[in-house]
């Protein structure tokens, strides 16, 4: 039996594919203008990595912010519950999940059955998400993929006290002008962002095990932010972006199958 | 899943009446040879009632909600405001009652009605404020007259501090008659603050009968329902409605009748709701969730005590204690001690006061989780909600937040809300009833 999930996010889609509880296949596709262009393409990748036709997924769960766009899915899950599952499916000795996507940061505090027992969000400013670093990056000229390991090399902490995506950018290049490293300008924007990211999760109480998912977990560099900020070390699995999508597919794998 | 009856409210349409008339009676008053006077939904009526039959406010938290509702003219009014240099952090009603002074309009028609004096108390920083800038809006010296009731918390009250507000009272009997020429009269006083204790007390005792399973009544109906208590709780009219209101809702809990069909599931919210947005509450009905309340709807108005049960109950009134009021001075130490006993008063001066209140709604009436509105357009009631979300969750019960405003649809997220809605409803094990 293959279950799947889809997770249509602020910018991208990922799609994970489980044959009898096991992953056998991830897709992934950047949301351009079309987003059910863009649904669909991962979609196909995904069965095409399997040989398997439409025919042969049992249950398809869609979460995510734009999970109402996924019109063939048998049922949905929100971004919380799917990261919760997915990140206790991980990890069964989580307790706090940090999943930090494109446009949304937020902190969900788990059982140890996966049950969602609090959550908090951040939705209204982007410099608590994975589209700061980005805009960050583009001010440093510097390539987003490259920011976690430039920050990694940095040895001064520079303040950044810009509260919001806009005014930090302008912090940025006052500090470029000012002649600062770049290396110590993108640790500053990671220690931003896991400040932001901390101190919402405090609202919740922080308990270990912490695991971070999403796609900002990929960055090496805010990793090493968020664990001087909490001051403990925090599990990132193998292919954290697909935490929620993996979630998902748990989801429409159970008996009642995605609904 | 169960399915309850459902009835709506045979008195519903009287709610809409009074509260029509109260706007009427305020902007025609002159008309008829009265007086108007303007003030917080707090201030404490019964005293200008004295004056005679013929006096009537207008309160101004729900004249701006009025405004709130109206989301164009709302916006016109914040935009009138901002204009005018005035903060758009500061507390959202304000601001929408002084556009509708700026520019003039009466949100029930006509031009705004000035008032002959207005008669405030000061709770709230905001309270302090608002019709100081009235005044300035209006070039015009209109008597005031502001109450400190900051006499401290009810737990903590004693016979110096009542003497406090009791002495201010006297002293606003004096004031009156002065700026209206008129000749105070006791006999009408001692009625209003009879009526205003029966209203009161008789509508905690109708939010008292949401406790049943089924509820009897939704929140989103209270609203429309404790509003009257916020217009003219000191009026006979409210009193007795209240009492027709209590009798029907023992109606429909004794027959089983249900605000919401499929109700599986009990929350309460906190603070004013955003006005512009209230299909948020038959949103969460898709879930078969009910709001049975808040401490906002429970205790704006309404007045509380604990039973010898433990439970938190309507306050047992002069009268029902077997006291007649005789003269001016009992009726003012009555009314004085009456309203620094209001529970929403309390947590201006701890969060700690209305943390236990929420925990003990959460418990006797058997919820399964709360939502709180980060309320950016009150000060006043948003005051300390965080530490309330602590202590709730602590004592057992799941919290969910949204951040919005009662009074500025600017800064309400309607798509985000939802989206919230949907996450605690997963997580509380609900999905959408088809
Ligand atoms: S801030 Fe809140 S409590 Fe204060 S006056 Fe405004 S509505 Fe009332």
């Amino acid at each position: 039996m293959i279950s799947a999930g889809i997770d249509v996010g602020a910018k991208n889609v990922k799609v994970v594919l489980l044959r009898d509880g096991e992953v056998v296949s991830r897709s992934f596709e950047t949301i351009g203008l079309n987003t059910q262009a863009a649904i669909d393409g991962a979609f196909a990748a995904a069965l095409r990595q399997i040989g398997a036709g439409r025919g042969e997924i049992s249950k398809i769960t869609a979460t995510g912010a734009g999970r109402k766009e996924v019109k063939f899915a048998d049922g949905e899950l929100t971004e919380v519950g799917a990261s919760a599952k997915g990140v206790h499916h991980l990890f069964s000795s989580a307790c706090t999940a940090i999943d930090v996507g494109a446009e949304e940061g937020r902190a969900i505090k788990v059982d140890e059955k996966g049950k969602v027992l609090d959550f908090a969000v951040n939705e209204k400013c982007a410099a608590g998400a994975g589209a700061f670093t980005e805009a960050m990056a583009r001010a440093l000229e510097v390539g987003v993929e490259k920011m976690g390991e430039l920050s990694l090399k940095s040895r001064t902490a520079v303040p950044m006290n810009a509260q919001c995506a806009v005014f930090a950018e302008s912090e940025v290049v006052s500090l470029i002008h000012a002649k600062t490293p770049k290396e110590d300008i993108a640790r500053a924007v990671h220690d931003a962002i896991a400040d932001r990211i901390v101190s919402m999760a405090r609202r919740i109480g922080i308990e270990k095990d912490v695991v971070v998912v999403g796609g900002l977990a990929k960055n090496a560099g805010f990793i090493d932010s968020i664990k001087r900020t909490l001051a403990t070390d925090v599990l990132v699995p193998q292919y954290p972006e697909y935490a929620a999508a993996l979630g998902a597919a748990l989801h429409a794998a159970t008996p009642t199958g995605g609904q | 899943m169960i399915t309850y009856k459902t009835e709506p409210l045979k008195c519903w349409n009287k709610a809409k009446e009074i509260r029509k008339k109260f706007y009427e009676d305020y902007a025609n008053a002159h008309a008829k040879g009265g007086i108007r006077w303007a003030g917080g939904a707090w201030s404490i009526g019964s005293i200008p009632a004295g004056l005679g039959p013929d006096v009537y406010p207008l309160t101004s938290e729900p004249y701006a909600a009025s405004i709130a509702f109206d989301k164009p003219f709302s916006e016109e009014c914040m935009a009138a405001v901002e204009k005018a240099g005035y903060a758009r952090d500061l507390c959202s009603y304000m601001r929408n009652y002084w556009g509708s002074v700026i520019l003039d309009r009466y949100a029930f028609g006509g031009k705004f009605p000035v008032p002959d004096f207005i008669w405030q108390d000061h709770i709230c920083c905001s309270h302090a404020k608002w019709y100081q800038v009235v005044r300035d809006l209006e070039k015009k010296d209109i008597p005031y007259f502001c109450l400190d009731v900051a006499a401290g918390p009810y737990d903590k009250l004693t016979e110096n501090k009542l003497n406090y507000l009791v002495g201010q009272l006297h002293d606003a009997i004096g004031w009156m008659e002065k700026v209206t020429g008129r000749k105070y009269d006791d006999e009408l006083l001692i009625e209003a603050v009879n009526d205003e204790c029966r209203s009161t007390s008789v509508w905690a005792e109708v939010c008292a009968l949401n406790r049943a399973v089924p509820a009897p009544l939704d929140e989103k109906t209270m609203y429309a329902l404790y509003v009257l208590g916020t217009l003219k709780k000191h009026s006979k009219e409210v009193a007795d409605f209240y009492e027709e209101l209590r009798d029907e809702v023992k109606d429909r809990v004794s027959r089983g009748i249900a605000a919401v069909a499929h109700e599986r599931c009990r929350v309460m919210t906190d603070t004013q709701p955003p006005w512009g947005f209230l299909k948020i509450f038959r949103y969460m009905e898709t879930y078969g969730c009910i709001s049975v309340g808040s401490l906002y709807t429970f205790a704006l108005i309404g007045a509380w005590e604990d039973k010898p049960d433990g439970t938190w109950g309507p306050r047992t009134t002069p009268l029902q204690k077997g006291i007649r009021i005789e003269t001016r001075d009992q009726a003012l130490r009555v009314s004085a001690d009456w309203n620094l006993a209001k529970p929403e008063w309390q947590h201006f001066y701890h969060p700690r006061y209305k943390t236990d209140m929420m925990v003990r709604i959460a418990k006797e009436w058997k919820l399964n989780g709360v939502m709180l509105h980060y309320n950016r357009g009150c000060e006043g009631l948003t005051l300390g909600i965080a530490e309330n979300r602590l202590g709730i969750v602590g004592a057992g019960f799941p919290v969910v937040t949204f951040e919005g405003n009662m009074g500025d649809e600017r800064e309400f997220d309607e798509a985000r809300t939802l989206a919230r809605i949907d996450t605690f409803m997963e997580g509380l094990g609900l999905a959408k009833i088809s």
